[in-house]
C-alpha cells in the first residue's frame, strides 16, 4: 500500500486550538522520519516589556498573555511576588503571610476559570473529534442540548468568575496581597444554584465522554504535577493541587517550588518553532490534567473516584486520549470545591493586607488548566522588576506532544491519509496546546514557505 | 452575501494577541446559537476546522500587527472582507505588546531568545488601521460581549452600532459608584477613558486602569495635572498609568511620553 510507505501530511492552520499553530509529519519507507508541532504566532516579548514596571503589575500584564486561563497568570505571579515581598510590620524579611480568607477566595475564584476552561475544551474543541464534527457549531445541529449544556456551564463557571474577579476575561480584582474588593455573601449565594445544576450536568458528561471511542495508544512519560503540602504554600495539606504545592513527578521528584530552576530548563532548539521544556538531565515531561490525577488522585473525594471507576477511568491514565474523561473529572471536582467554598465563605475582614517590596527572586507556581505554570521575578529594592521568566505548560508539554505524535504515526500508518490527519490533530487536541500561552517564548516558523 | 447558503458569511482573524477576543464570542452563551443561526460562521479557526473560501461579508479581527508575514496576510484580509471590524486593544491599538514601540526590539529579542536572529519581528507591534482601512473599532481588553453582540447585529442590519463614546466617569455616574479618586485617592483614568465596561474597576474599589482606550476628546495632560497635585502621583507612576494595554492608542502615547521627558 502505497500510503504507509513515503507520505507528509501537513495542517497548515490548526483549528479549535488557543493560538496559531501547524503540525508536520514526514513519513520516508514506511518510517516516521519527523514529527514537527509548529507554532507561528507571532512572539509578544512579555518577559523583556515586564522590566522596570512595578512588583504590583505582573497579574494585570501578565494576565493578557492568555484570554482563557488568565487566573492563572495572576496567580502564578501573585505567588511569586508574595514569596518574596512583606507585610510592614509583620517581623519577617521575606514572604507574605496572606490571610486563609483570602487564600480561599483565591482557589474559589481558580475553580471558576478550570469550569470556564474545561468546559471550553471538553464540548466545544474536543468532543467534535469524538463524535465527527468540525466544530461545536455544527456539532450543535445534531446535538443541540449537548451544547447548550456546555454553554450553560461555561456561564456558571464565567458568573463565578464575574461575582469574585470582576471580569470573566482578565478579571480587574485580583491584586499582591488579596482582592481590592471582597464579594458578600449574598453575592456568592446568586451563583449557587447554577453551579449546583452544572454539578450534575458535570457528572452526565463524565459518564458521557467516557462513552466515546479511543483511539488505541499508550504512552509511558514523566508526569509532573503540583503537590499541595502543610510546607508548601498557599494550598492546604490535603487539597488537589489549583493555587499551589510542592513540585512532584511520576519518577519521584519532590522539590520546593523555588528549586525549579535546579530541575527544570527550557531551549531554543534550531529545529522547533518553540523554547521546549526539558528536566535537566532527562528527558521529556508532560504537565496537565493526566500529570494532575495520576499524581494526586488520593486528594479527591471516594465518590469523584468511584465515578471514575465506574466509567474505566482509574488512575493512572495512560491513553492520552483519555484526558478528555480526566477534564470532566476535574470540571466535577472545580464544581464540588467551589460549592463547599461558598459555604464555608466568611468574609475577609481586610480585602487585601499590605505589602512593600523586598530586593531579590521570587519564585511561584499554579495549576493551570492545562498544567503547571510558573513564573519567577526579580526586584530591586524599590519594587521595580529587574527580570522576569514565565513558563507556561504548552511549552513544557511541546517535546511531548511532538514525541506522542510520532509514536502515534508509526503505530497508525494503516489509516487513509484524512483519517491519519484528523487523528493527529485529535492527539495534539490531547493536551489543550494553548499556543497564545505559549508563543511569547516561541520562536517564528523557520521553514514556512 | 453568502454563496448557496444565503446568511451572510463571518470570518473571525488572529494576530499577535491572547485570544481573550475571539472568546468573548464562544463566552455569548445566550447568543452563540443564535448568531450561528443568523450567519453563517465561515472561518473561525479556534471553533471549527470547516473552512468556507472567501470572500467574506463581515471579517472580525483580533490581535495587532507585529510581523513582516502578519502585515501581509491583513492586507489579504481586507480584500476578501466587505466589513472589517477590529476587535480589542490588540487591533485598535498595538494591545500590550506594543511596549516594544517604546523600547529597543534587539535588546527585548535578546532577552527572550538564545537565538534572536531567527526571530522575525517588526520593530512595531501595531494598529490594524495602519495597515489597511477599517470600517468600524470595537474597544477593550478584552471587547464586552454585549457590545459584540450588538456590533454583529447592527452590520446585519445595515445600521449604526450603539456603542458609547463617553467617558468612564459617566457610567461611574450611572452605576451610582463612588468616585474612587475623589474618595479614596486612588490614581484613575476614569475620565480620560472610553466607556463601554460599565465602569467595572470603580466598581471594585478600584482605579480605571484604560483598558478601553481614550475617550473622544480626552484631556490627560490636565487629568495628570490633577493626578500629580491632588494624589502625589509622580511621573514614573504617570507614565506607567497611561503605557499599559492601550499605550500606543495616540493620546495615551503622547501623554506617557511627556513624562518620560520629565521623570528622573
Amino acid at each position: 500500500m502505497s500510503h504507509t510507505h513515503d507520505r507528509r501530511i501537513s495542517v497548515e492552520a490548526l483549528a479549535r486550538l488557543e493560538g496559531e499553530g501547524a503540525m508536520h509529519v514526514q513519513v520516508t519507507d514506511g518510517h516516521v522520519e519527523r514529527v514537527e508541532l509548529s507554532i507561528y504566532e507571532p512572539p509578544r516579548y512579555f518577559e523583556a516589556l515586564l522590566r522596570g514596571r512595578t512588583y504590583l503589575e505582573p497579574p494585570d500584564i501578565t494576565a493578557r498573555i492568555c484570554g482563557i486561563c488568565p487566573v492563572a497568570y495572576q496567580l502564578s505571579a501573585i505567588n511569586a511576588i508574595e514569596s518574596l515581598c512583606v507585610e510592614p510590620g509583620s517581623g519577617r524579611d521575606r514572604g507574605l503571610d496572606v490571610p486563609d480568607g483570602i487564600r480561599q477566595l483565591r482557589r474559589l475564584l481558580y475553580c471558576g476559570e478550570w469550569i470556564e476552561s474545561h468546559v471550553l475544551h471538553v464540548f466545544m474543541l474536543h468532543a467534535p473529534d469524538f463524535l465527527g464534527y468540525q466544530g461545536s457549531i455544527e456539532m450543535a445541529a445534531d446535538h443541540r442540548e449537548l451544547v447548550e449544556t456546555a454553554l450553560r456551564m461555561r456561564r456558571a463557571g464565567n458568573q463565578l468568575l464575574e461575582v469574585i474577579g470582576g471580569r470573566a476575561i482578565h478579571p480587574i480584582n485580583v491584586r499582591v496581597g488579596g482582592f481590592h474588593r471582597t464579594p458578600t455573601r449574598g453575592e456568592l449565594d446568586a451563583v449557587v444554584d447554577e453551579l449546583t445544576w452544572s454539578r450534575d450536568a458535570a457528572i452526565e458528561t463524565v459518564r458521557v465522554v467516557a462513552g466515546f471511542t479511543f483511539p488505541e495508544y499508550i504512552q509511558d512519560p514523566t508526569y509532573v504535577a503540583l503537590r499541595p503540602d502543610a510546607g508548601s504554600g498557599p494550598a492546604g495539606a490535603t487539597d488537589y493541587p489549583l493555587e499551589g504545592g510542592r513540585v512532584v513527578s511520576s519518577a519521584g521528584l519532590d522539590i520546593p517550588v523555588e528549586a525549579w530552576p535546579g530541575h527544570f530548563h527550557e531551549e531554543h532548539l534550531p529545529h522547533s518553532t518553540a523554547l521546549h521544556g526539558r528536566m535537566r538531565g532527562g528527558g521529556t515531561y508532560l504537565v496537565g490534567p493526566a500529570a494532575r490525577f495520576n499524581l494526586n488522585a488520593d486528594r479527591l473525594p471516594d465518590e469523584l473516584l468511584e465515578l471514575a471507576a465506574e466509567v474505566g477511568c482509574s488512575p493512572p491514565v495512560t491513553n492520552p486520549f483519555r484526558s478528555i474523561v480526566v477534564r470532566a473529572i476535574e470540571t466535577v471536582y472545580a464544581l464540588d470545591e467551589a460549592l463547599r467554598l461558598i459555604a464555608a465563605y466568611e468574609r475577609p475582614e481586610v480585602p487585601a493586607v499590605p505589602v512593600v517590596p523586598v530586593a531579590g527572586v521570587g519564585h511561584g507556581a499554579t495549576e493551570a488548566p492545562r498544567g503547571i505554570l510558573y513564573h519567577r521575578y526579580e526586584l530591586d529594592a524599590g519594587g521595580l522588576i529587574t527580570d522576569g521568566v514565565i513558563v507556561p505548560p504548552t511549552s513544557q508539554n511541546q517535546p511531548a506532544i511532538e514525541e506522542d505524535l510520532l509514536g502515534f504515526v508509526q503505530s497508525h500508518l494503516h489509516l487513509d491519509d484524512e483519517r491519519l490527519q484528523w487523528q493527529c490533530e485529535q492527539a495534539i487536541r490531547n493536551y489543550d496546546p494553548c499556543i497564545s500561552c505559549s508563543t511569547h517564548f516561541l520562536d517564528l516558523t523557520v521553514d514556512r514557505r | 452575501m453568502d454563496q448557496g447558503i444565503g446568511r451572510p458569511t463571518v470570518a473571525v482573524w488572529k494576530f499577535a494577541s491572547c485570544d481573550g477576543c475571539q472568546l468573548s464570542l464562544l463566552s455569548a452563551e445566550d447568543e452563540l446559537l443564535s448568531i450561528a443561526e443568523e450567519v453563517h460562521i465561515a472561518y473561525f479557526l479556534e471553533a471549527t476546522r470547516e473552512v468556507v473560501e472567501g470572500p467574506y461579508d463581515l471579517s472580525l479581527v483580533e490581535g495587532s500587527i507585529s510581523t513582516p508575514d502578519d502585515a501581509e496576510r491583513i492586507r489579504h484580509v481586507r480584500d476578501i472582507s466587505t466589513t472589517l471590524i477590529t476587535i480589542g486593544a490588540c487591533a485598535t491599538a498595538g494591545g500590550i505588546q506594543a511596549l516594544r514601540n517604546f523600547g529597543d526590539l534587539d535588546a527585548f529579542r535578546s532577552l527572550v531568545y538564545a537565538r534572536p536572529e531567527v526571530v522575525a519581528s517588526l520593530a512595531d507591534s501595531t494598529a490594524i488601521a495602519e495597515h489597511v482601512p477599517v470600517d468600524l473599532a470595537l474597544r477593550g481588553c478584552p471587547i464586552e460581549t454585549d457590545q459584540l453582540v450588538e456590533v454583529i447585529s447592527a452590520v446585519l442590519a445595515g445600521r449604526k452600532p450603539l456603542t458609547p463614546t463617553h467617558s468612564v466617569c459617566v457610567e461611574c455616574k450611572l452605576r451610582g459608584n463612588l468616585c474612587v479618586a475623589v474618595a479614596d485617592g486612588t490614581p484613575c483614568l476614569g475620565p480620560v477613558t472610553q466607556a463601554g465596561c460599565g465602569a467595572r474597576c470603580p466598581a471594585f474599589a478600584r482605579g480605571c486602569y484604560g483598558c478601553f482606550g481614550p475617550t473622544e476628546s480626552p484631556n490627560p495632560a490636565s487629568l495628570s495635572d490633577w493626578l500629580e497635585e491632588g494624589l502625589g502621583v509622580d511621573h514614573p507612576e504617570l507614565l506607567r498609568l497611561y503605557r499599559t494595554f492601550n499605550a500606543d492608542a495616540p493620546a495615551f502615547r503622547t501623554e506617557s511620553r511627556r513624562h518620560e521627558e520629565v521623570a528622573p
